[in-house]
């Protein structure tokens, strides 16, 4: 039955991963924001020879489990910490979703957009970043949102590469004091009263650009 | 490290060093020693396979009903259906299937219930993807054009009659490819079965790693047996897809 003094002892622990949690789920997702638009221009742009493998490799990512991938990157690259390879693996996982949606921002940019560009012969570089590029991502931002938030919620999985984060230590600090209801429960609650805000917020910005 | 997981069957750690610069080249990539093994551990990995495909379709099975269940309840017309139904479906989504395995695996049975470890992966599956599949099922019912619902009206056809002649029908067609994204997300996320002692695709393979050595070779298996169901999984919904958009009468489908 629950314990309120395994509870009282566990809070700490856990939010100490909490911290790592955070901290994977920002520079996992700065990593998948800024690979996946890089995946998302170079099947656009690139060459043939280059874009279609990248759309292959991208499909193969967004289809096998990260925990697998993450498995396998740990253990065949060495030198790297725990939490790097993580933030690198999730966020490249994450990337190949991202440009997906970033593919179909772009494409939703009015084709008078690019017709103006080209009656005013704005260079290419131009045309991207100050005219597509801006509205493009304005399209996707509730999506991005929504992928963080998802993105947070997948972060246990770095436990498996022994990432410090929430779950690792609820997990520790339920087998050594025999206490998993009181930790689980806890990270479970924590999750929740950090995911639900969020979601609120992103259902809020995705109504106010709706118009 | 060993604090991880008392249950952690997968023998994890990087090995030796030493060890990579020879799997990375060819001496132990695909040798005959990892051939003839993997020959021989055919039926475990077959197993493997199928437990892997067992949770998968249990799992959205449980996933669709509480979908359903939920997405319907959405809809209502009283407001407290409807409130106590996003309440469980942001609670569902909120809280991590991560932790709500776990939570199933370690935390339940000190409350006197203890259930099958695969029984704890159908669970936790199909609560929390049928909390997103909540979204999708009242998401593609709103879509149906309210004009179809005052025609069976006029019609004198009473509410069940029109949910299932009028507008399960064409809500279904606009459910598949949503619901294809999501049995996709399922499936890839089995592998954390390995980690609640069954013995699931990951597990088997995982065991070939540990045998031979073969860790790129085995990994590079395992992720191509998981690309390949998915493959044949999308397959199959985008037939669905067709078939469903067919008998409505529209054409294509199936991106």
């Amino acid at each position: 039955m629950w314990d309120m003094e395994a509870a009282r002892a566990a809070l700490p622990v856990v939010l100490s991963g909490f911290g790592v949690t955070l901290l994977a789920t920002v520079l996992g997702f700065a990593v998948a924001v800024v690979a996946g638009l890089a995946v998302a221009l170079v099947q656009r742009s690139a060459p043939r020879w280059i874009a279609l493998p990248v759309r292959g490799l991208a499909a193969f990512v967004r289809s096998t489990p990260v925990m697998v991938q993450l498995f396998a990157v740990w253990i065949l690259v060495p030198g790297l910490n725990a939490l790097t390879i993580g933030v690198l693996v999730l966020g490249l996982h994450y990337a190949t979703y991202l440009s997906e949606v970033y593919r179909a921002g772009i494409d939703a940019v009015p084709k008078g957009q690019w017709e103006a560009c080209a009656a005013l012969s704005l260079p290419r570089r131009r045309v991207w970043r100050a005219v597509i590029l801006p509205q493009a991502v304005r399209n996707v931002l509730p999506s991005l949102g929504n992928y963080a938030v998802s993105l947070f919620k997948e972060t246990p999985f770095l436990s498996v590469i022994t990432v410090n984060e929430m779950v690792h230590e609820a997990n520790s600090f339920g087998s050594t004091h025999f206490a998993y209801l009181e930790s689980f429960t806890l990270a479970a609650v924590v999750f929740l009263l950090a995911s639900w805000p969020t979601s609120l917020l992103v259902r809020r910005l995705e109504a106010r650009l709706a118009h | 490290m060993n604090d991880l997981l008392p249950a952690l069957p997968l023998s994890s750690g990087p090995p030796a060093s030493g060890f990579l610069s020879s799997d990375l080249l060819s001496s132990d990539f695909l040798s005959s020693d990892f051939l003839s093994e993997t020959v021989r551990a055919l039926p475990s990995i077959a197993g493997g396979l199928l437990v892997t495909l067992e949770a998968t379709l249990l799992g959205a099975a449980l996933a669709l009903v509480v979908a359903f269940a939920l997405g319907l309840a959405a809809l209502s017309r009283r407001m407290l259906v409807r409130g106590a139904s996003r309440a469980v479906v942001e609670f569902l989504r909120g809280t991590s299937l991560y932790v709500q395995l776990f939570w199933l695996f370690f935390a339940l049975p000190m409350l006197g219930f203890r259930l099958e470890p695969l029984a704890c992966g159908v669970l936790a599956f199909g609560l929390n993807y049928g909390a997103y599949g909540a979204e999708v099922v009242r998401g593609s019912i709103a879509a149906v054009p309210a004009a179809q619902t005052e025609a069976a009206i006029a019609l004198g056809m009473g509410p069940g009659l029109r949910l299932r002649r009028v507008v399960l029908p064409q809500a279904y067609a606009l459910m598949i490819p949503p619901f294809k994204n999501l049995l996709i997300q399922l499936l890839k996320a089995t592998p954390l079965l390995s980690l609640v002692t069954v013995a699931d695709l990951t597990f088997r393979i995982d065991q070939l790693r540990s045998a031979t050595g073969g860790t790129a070779a085995a990994y590079l298996l395992l992720l191509l047996l998981y690309f390949g169901v998915a493959v044949l999984l999308s397959a199959g919904m985008n037939a669905l897809e067709r078939s469903a958009k067919a008998r409505l009468g529209q054409e294509g489908g199936g991106a």
